[in-house]
């Protein structure tokens, strides 16, 4: 009998996470820019401050990526998001006067946001923190593998926020996430959006739900080096980037393609900065471990160049942070030619920038499509002809891709989740941001001259909440001494009683007073 | 249109009607049809009834709370559906598997000094229950409750309740069973005094009283007298629990720990029929002394025990103590802008979380409010004990959608009630005889 009902056991209790985050998504709506700002604040401020311990937690639990490389992720994705909003509004309604047209934000509602393994608590404390800027509420499901790293932060970001006075209910976490548990979320009518990074079944299935979806496809990242590039910068950033978090993210770099004429400096470049570069003997024991049998070996994820090349048994020098592997073409049978999620570089050498553009594209049409390429190049019309040939949505120029193309080191939008558009099976092709969380009634006057349109000088429809969301049920006949009591016996009055109590013991007495006023 | 059951049919509704004129209870069924609540619940689920007609109601009475998580929970079905393959009632001699595991559960939700527990198959066996134990703990016999109160119509809970339905069955015991004003401590004081009551028996709040709320301080104040005078508090948590209140239990909210707590209706989801008492290590002594003290075959019935974990789980999850605020705060805001509108036919709003009373300005003004909401697609119930107000209950789980439904057909409704008052005839009672305990 046990069998027959764990299966499903957890379900009933997430669809009402979903019930309840519909509670808070409706009462955030109503809450004014000001508001919403101070809750932001003062979740990126808990969440920064905590970017180390769920740094460290993170590779503890996962077993992926460097922790100093998943605190600057972790700063980027608090305090970096909110400095790079602060100056927007999604909350306040606006006018365009010229189109006589008046636009009310509207919230999505209700965010189900499934969260990787790889970047596990950034993309936490990015999701929740695009949610709370635009008065989402948002019930985050976490990879399996960092589920009590991400479960953890999540709490903690949620609590950050109510007690900044967010609703009750705005951020919640699922702890044991399951493929039924998940699916049943997905497909339930009351998820208003899916935002989904993660693999692609996660992601299709995201699409497959019936429900208005976010999801992002995978990358795998080519880098052209042409002969006009700046060789001593390309490298220090090109090494930096791919050894950064040990090549988990989705940007990391994945193939360098360099031009022949100075391929050979290049690599010297790269070897003054920690890349080493394999003897084709070395590849090939390296392509086994890492595909071995031409599968991808999902235990290389994240690890470290030393770990790697030791599985291989080859002996690198001490400070090697990437591992160069060249092949001869960027073909799909070649293995080195797929996305790594190590510190594994592939390298092709091409005879010009052309070729180099056409190799690109080819590393795009193994895998990667619609995501990131980069170039490293002073030439303009290489560039050009790069942007428009590779088939990706962003191309970093002269920076590393792994923060580069996640709007770090960048003027793309600072995120977590890359769009990878109708070319990589999203509906999304920009970088994630706060937008992509709301929508805008736009009320529209008629073009009729005659029509003229009000002004709505000073109407902002929100308000501040004044008082705990939502309030801590009392009698109604109460009086400020019931109340006292009634707050501090409450079974749970652990959590967050005090703020509870004090708004609502001020609003008392405000009623009393009124009273007394009044006669 | 016929009906069709499986095992039973009817032709139509109105035969439907006649024969539980005939075979079952000709005085209720009339009584609705002439109240204007011809209902006979047919298809029920979420917070919905559907009459044989198929008309559509809106559950807020809830039977006191019994469909607290609405009518055919899916999570209590699935556990009661599943349980059927291995358990039946049990058999109540001896240690049952589910008994005990729902025993522990009630115990470890209780309020502080709560240490067993027994079950009935009902509320009024629960009561008796607890009376019993009082008797059997102080040996003293004299029972105090509220004017007005309703515990039962067992033995000894009817006798603790208005006379007319102890009296109509030669049941009322004054002698043991003295009535005291609500809310009155003077009251309390004094028939205690004598030192010869064995438990004041209270509702947290009076449900079928209209849910007067208790003045700040009392029941405190009661259970001060309690210990003062060596009786028992019983709390009567059968419709204020269960987080009815925002809290599992209302009377931890008041700081008291009973001696007794009883629970019924909502315990088991209303997919199976127990009730529970819970009892303080003192109370509990005649569960040593003589283990079958009470017997009851039904009782704690083992498949009731299962759908009572379930509910008790849902009803104490985080999530549903934050929902139940949140509906609480979003009904609460729409009935007082209602109220407003109508500030002299609707008088007052009682309210502690999703118990909540609404008073009229006629002395049977809730039975009006009553119809109307029912031709609006609403079922609430008036106080048998004081038609005044209406019993207004909103199920733990309610969507926001439901709850804005809900308001926009309350205001629809009071409004009628209000412009069909016999004006000329304010205080003649409309043909309608109080009848039901809720
Ligand atoms: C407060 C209270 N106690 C006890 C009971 C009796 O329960 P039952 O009808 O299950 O015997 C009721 C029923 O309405 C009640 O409302």
């Amino acid at each position: 009998m046990k069998e027959a009902t764990s299966e499903t056991a957890g379900v009933p209790r997430a669809r009402q996470m979903l019930e309840l985050a519909g509670w808070a998504a409706a009462a955030f709506a109503r809450y004014d820019r000001a508001s919403v700002m101070r809750i932001a604040e003062a979740v990126a401020r808990v969440a920064e401050s905590k970017a180390e311990h769920y740094a460290e937690w993170a590779v503890r639990e996962t077993g992926f990526g460097v922790v100093e490389h998943k605190v600057l992720k972790n700063q980027l994705c608090s305090r970096g998001v909110v400095d790079a909003y602060r100056d927007h509004d999604y909350v306040t309604p606006r006018v365009d006067a010229d189109a006589k047209m008046l636009e009310v934000p509207r919230p999505a509602g209700v965010v189900l946001a499934l969260t990787p393994s790889t970047n596990p608590v950034s993309t936490v404390y990015c999701k929740v923190l695009l949610a709370l800027l635009t008065r989402n509420a948002i019930v985050v499901s976490p990879h399996p593998f960092a589920k009590e790293c991400c479960a953890d932060a999540a709490r903690a970001l949620g609590e950050a926020a109510v007690a900044a006075g967010a609703p009750d209910g705005v951020v919640q976490v699922i702890d044991e996430p399951s493929i039924p548990l998940i699916d049943a979320l997905m497909t339930d009518e009351r998820t208003n959006v899916i935002v989904a990074t993660g693999g692609v079944p996660v992601v299709r299935a995201a699409y497959g739900s019936g429900n208005p979806a976010i999801g992002v496809g995978p990358g795998n990242v080519p880098v052209l080096v042409d002969a006009t590039a700046d060789l001593q910068r390309a490298a220090e950033k090109l090494v930096a980037s791919k050894a950064f978090d040990n090549s988990i993210l989705c940007t990391n770099e994945s193939v360098l393609v360099v031009e022949d004429s100075v391929a050979d400096r290049f690599v010297r470049e790269m070897e003054r900065h920690g890349a080493h570069l394999l003897t084709a003997e070395e590849r090939d024991r390296v392509r086994d471990v890492v595909f071995p049998e031409g599968r991808f070996d999902t235990t290389t994820v994240g690890k470290d160049a030393a770990t790697i090349a030791a599985r291989a048994q080859v002996r690198v020098p001490a400070r090697t942070r990437i591992l160069l592997a060249p092949f001869d073409s960027a073909v799909d049978e070649e293995p080195l030619a797929h996305e790594k999620l190590c510190p594994v570089l592939g390298m092709v050498r091409v005879p010009n920038a052309q070729r180099g553009i056409r190799t690109a594209v080819a590393v795009l049409r193994i895998g990667g499509a619609g995501h990131s390429a980069v170039i490293h190049s002073r030439n303009a019309e290489t560039v050009m002809a790069y942007a428009a040939a590779v088939r990706v949505l962003r191309v970093a120029v002269n920076e590393g891709s792994s923060t580069g193309s996640a709007g770090f080191g960048t003027h793309l939008a600072p995120t977590m989740t890359i769009g990878t558009g109708f070319l990589g099976r999203s509906s999304l092709g920009e970088n994630l941001e706060p937008k992509h969380l709301v929508n805008w009634t736009r009320v529209a006057y008629s073009t009729d001259p005659a029509e003229v349109l009000p002004s709505f000088e000073g109407m902002v429809p929100w308000e501040a909440p004044f008082e705990a969301v939502p309030p801590y049920p009392m009698p109604s006949n109460a009086t400020v001494s019931t109340l006292t009591a009634m707050s501090s016996n409450g079974a749970g009055s652990g959590d967050g009683g005090s703020i509870e109590l004090r708004e609502e013991l001020r609003r008392l007495i405000l009623e009393e007073l009124t009273a007394i006023v009044r006669g | 249109m016929s009906f069709d059951y499986g095992d039973f049919s009817y032709a139509s509704k109105a035969e439907m009607l006649e024969k539980s004129r005939e075979f079952w209870n000709p005085g209720k069924t009339d009584f609705w049809v002439d109240a204007g609540v011809p209902l006979v619940i047919d298809r029920r689920e979420e917070y919905y009834l559907y009459d044989m007609s198929g008309k559509r109601l809106l559950d807020v009475h809830l039977n006191g709370g019994t469909y607290n998580l609405g009518h055919r929970n899916v999570e209590v079905v699935q556990a009661v559906t599943a349980a059927t393959a291995h358990f039946d009632i049990g058999n109540h001699h001896f240690p049952s598997l589910a008994r005990t595991a729902l025993a522990e559960a009630l115990v470890t939700s209780a309020p502080p000094g709560i240490t067993k527990v027994v079950y009935g198959s009902g509320g009024g066996e629960a009561i008796d229950i607890a009376i019993k134990t009082a008797r059997h703990t102080t040996r003293k016999r004299k029972i105090v409750s509220i004017i007005k109160a309703y515990h039962g119509h067992t033995g000894l809970a009817v006798a603790t309740g208005d006379d007319r339905f102890s009296k109509l069955f030669l049941s009322d015991q004054p002698e043991e069973f003295p009535h005291v004003p609500f809310n009155d401590l003077g009251a309390m004081e004094e028939v205690l005094r004598g030192g010869d009551v064995a438990a004041v028996l209270i509702e947290t709040i009076p449900a079928t009283y209209g849910f007067p709320l208790p003045d700040p301080g009392y029941l405190e104040s009661v259970k001060r007298l309690c210990e003062r005078y060596d009786a028992l508090y019983i709390a009567d948590e059968v419709q204020t629990g269960l987080m009815r209140t925002g809290e599992l239990w209302a009377i931890t909210k008041h700081g008291i720990c009973p001696d007794i707590l009883v629970t019924g209706k909502g315990i088991s989801g209303g997919m199976y029929p127990i009730s529970a008492v819970l009892v303080t290590e003192r109370a509990a002594g005649w569960l040593t002394e003589d283990g079958f003290g009470h017997i009851s075959t039904f009782g704690g019935a083992e498949l009731g025990c299962i759908a009572g974990l379930k509910a008790l789980e849902i009803c104490s999850r985080t999530e549903t103590r934050s929902m139940v605020h949140y509906i609480s705060d979003l009904i609460g805001r729409g009935l007082r802008e209602i109220q407003s509108q109508y500030p002299d036919w609707f008088v007052g709003i009682r309210q502690h979380g999703v118990v909540i009373g609404l008073e009229f300005a006629h002395p049977q003004g809730a039975k009006f409010v009553m119809r109307s909401l029912y031709e609006n697609g609403v079922w609430a119930i008036f106080s048998t004990l004081d038609p005044r107000v209406l019993q207004y209950k909103p199920g733990i789980l309610m969507r926001p959608q439901l709850c804005e439904d809900l308001l926009d057909r309350t205001e629809v409704a009071i409004g009628q009630a209000r412009s069909r008052l016999p004006r000329t005839d304010r205080h003649t009672s409309p043909r309608l005889r109080t009848a039901v305990p809720a």
